[in-house]
């Protein structure tokens, strides 16, 4: 099993280097930005070796951590809360509520190991509802890498936003979906392949599936359209109705619960405009989950290439 | 990062300012008429758990903060947080009078749209340091902003009142832990033991005394003073360490719920939240008036 917690032996699967090495990056830059952790600081060793004047460990006292950035972040500063999905994000969502959201402070709040990244610990360690809890909230920015790419991308494009941001990462995907730095454009879905026949918009680590799958049915002489969510709130609407009418067909994938992700999300978009189109949700199922690696679990729910791929067969086949 | 950069507000309302006890007093048993005052405007509201702070509002506003209300958001101000946020109906009227904003104000308490309500919101009412209403998140808040006056250089207090109530919420001992661990002497927590959560006495729900030897066993410094003895106040506030020292401070204020009118002395809990009907209400104006005197 991979050692998910330390950013000096995470260049395998799970790849968190990035986030160290980008926040020390902010750190260094700006005078304003700051970051916290409730005991997750092994993702930024050298941060805290470097500027530890500019670090806040809080230990494993995630709700605390939430309300002390948002203390921060009213006093001029910028906070980064390094966490994880499951405890950080789930357990603090009164306190991103009432401290972060409501009062429109710009804390940013990293969940990490997201969606079923730490599949292997037991169910407790799934985050599979942090996108419906999150993109519920008033006020809360909520974005999702797909790579390590998109991941900087997100970072650096937001840094100024004015209110909360709340990262989702779903780390462990296998393969880079962009092959540089993306250009982000707030509220806008990031395309990442064009096609006329049908079009999927996935989120997080299923945009690297979502990407095998449409070069699997390009191999049959289907044409699928790849539109990588990373902003999942506010969504990129003209993206989903343009699909709406120009393929007709959309399939969402999320390595989160079918509830309230991304899916329910785009269904919202078609149903708010009234807008028709054949559409299908893949996600995890609202059940108990299977306590596994997360390769074996993407196999397991059909988050791989070929998985989703059948999935597209199948909406075009629905006609 | 430094203190330099914004100059100081033409008015700055220093620590220590001088102010008699019985003016002190007579500001506590005023807190008191203007709550009625907004609570029978507005229909309903927080009585007793108001009343029960009372002497230490008015002490920390008129004597023990540094304030700016010219300019709310000057980084050198002392933050008060109101953790305890369903008492805010006190504090409306201490922010207008002291030019927060305008008295009209106070007219629209609990009115659609107003920017004062049942519990402070930091985004529509000046003076308001942060928001409140979760019971349990504002000890969390003041340790970041003790850390960010330590980052930025500022000597500036950040000062949370707290129902001893609230302090059945896990989150504030996170906070306790985290102040001390962080070493923060810019932090001080009033904790208005008044006896009472909202269902009944505090001891028979969850006992959480004793109150001070539980912060002392965090690593706080703790202070036992009768809440309603407003000169007992003024030595505590005045007594405490400076905020560049490392070790936050708790003083367990002992006051009693609907102090100030009897009958919501008699039955606190019946007077947590309602409204006084008109006889009733005069009944307390004259008994408060009867002190003011």
């Amino acid at each position: 099993m991979e050692d998910v917690f330390s950013e000096r032996r995470a260049a395998r699967a799970d790849r968190p280097a990035f986030l160290g090495r980008e926040l020390l990056r902010l750190v260094e830059e700006r005078d304003d930005v700051v970051v916290l952790s409730a005991d997750m600081g092994a993702v930024v060793t050298e941060l805290r070796e470097r500027r530890p004047e500019r670090y806040f460990e809080l230990g494993i006292a995630e709700t605390n951590t939430v309300s002390v950035a948002a203390g921060l972040a009213a006093c001029g500063l910028i906070p980064y809360i390094v966490s994880m999905g499951p405890f950080g994000a789930i357990k603090c969502a009164e306190q991103l509520r009432a401290d972060v959201a409501y009062t429109h402070l710009p804390v940013r709040f990293v969940a990490r190991l997201s969606g079923l990244a730490m599949g292997f610990f037991g169910t407790t360690h799934h985050a599979v509802e942090d996108i419906a809890i999150a993109r519920s909230i008033a006020n809360l920015t909520v974005v999702a890498p797909s790579d390590e790419w998109s991941a900087v991308a997100l970072l650096r494009s937001t840094v100024d936003h004015p209110g909360p941001v709340f990262f989702r990462v779903s780390e462990g995907a296998e393969g880079e979906v962009h092959p540089e730095t993306p250009a982000i454009e707030p509220g806008r879905f990031l395309p990442v392949r064009p096609g006329s026949d049908a079009t999927i918009i996935a989120t997080g680590v299923a945009v690297a599936a979502a990407l095998g799958a449409a070069r699997l049915l390009e191999a049959d002489g289907v044409g699928v359209e790849v539109l990588d969510a990373v902003y999942l709130k506010p969504l990129d609407e003209a993206a989903v109705l343009r699909s709406a009418a120009s393929t007709g067909a959309i399939l969402t994938v999320e390595e989160h619960s079918v509830v309230g992700g991304l899916g329910a999300a785009v269904a919202e978009v078609l149903g708010r405009h009234g807008v028709r189109a054949r559409v299908r949700i893949h996600g995890l199922p609202d059940a108990d989950l299977d306590v596994a690696t997360p390769p074996v679990l993407r196999e397991r729910y059909g988050l791989t290439a070929p998985a989703v791929a059948a999935k597209v067969r199948r909406l075009l086949a629905a006609g | 990062m430094t203190a330099a950069g914004r100059p100081a507000p033409a008015v700055v309302l220093e620590r220590g300012r001088p102010a008699t006890a019985e003016e002190l007093r007579l500001r506590a048993d005023w807190i008191r008429l203007q709550t009625v005052r907004l609570i029978d405007a507005a229909g309903l509201g927080h009585y007793s758990s108001t009343f029960s702070c009372a002497e230490i509002l008015a002490v920390l506003y008129f004597r023990a903060l540094r304030l700016s209300p010219g300019e709310p958001s000057w980084p050198d101000r002392d933050r008060f947080l109101l953790g305890k946020g369903h008492a805010a109906v006190g504090l409306w009227p201490v922010l207008a009078e002291l030019g927060y904003f305008p008295a009209g104000w106070l007219d629209r308490f609990g009115r659609s749209g107003s920017p004062i309500n049942d519990h402070p919101n930091m985004r529509t009412a000046p003076g308001i340091d942060f928001s409140s209403g979760s019971l349990g998140h504002n000890l969390s808040v003041a340790v970041g902003m003790g850390l960010a006056g330590r980052l930025q250089g500022r000597d500036y207090r950040t000062v949370v009142l707290t129902g001893d109530g609230e302090l059945q919420e896990g989150q504030v001992w996170e906070a306790a832990m985290a102040a001390s661990h962080h070493r923060l002497g810019n932090v001080v927590a009033v904790v208005d033991a008044n006896g009472f959560s909202g269902g009944g006495p505090t001891s028979q729900a969850m006992n959480i005394e004793p109150i001070a030897a539980r912060f002392h066993a965090f690593g706080w410094l703790t202070m036992e003073v009768d809440g309603h003895d407003v000169t007992a106040l003024v030595d505590a506030f005045d007594e405490l360490p400076a905020p560049a020292s490392n070790t936050p401070v708790c003083v367990v204020a002992r006051t009693r719920k609907g102090r100030g009118v009897a009958m919501m002395e008699r039955s606190p809990q019946a007077w947590h939240l309602g409204l006084l009907s008109p006889a009733q209400r005069d009944e307390a104006i004259a008994e408060i008036e009867g002190r003011m005197r």
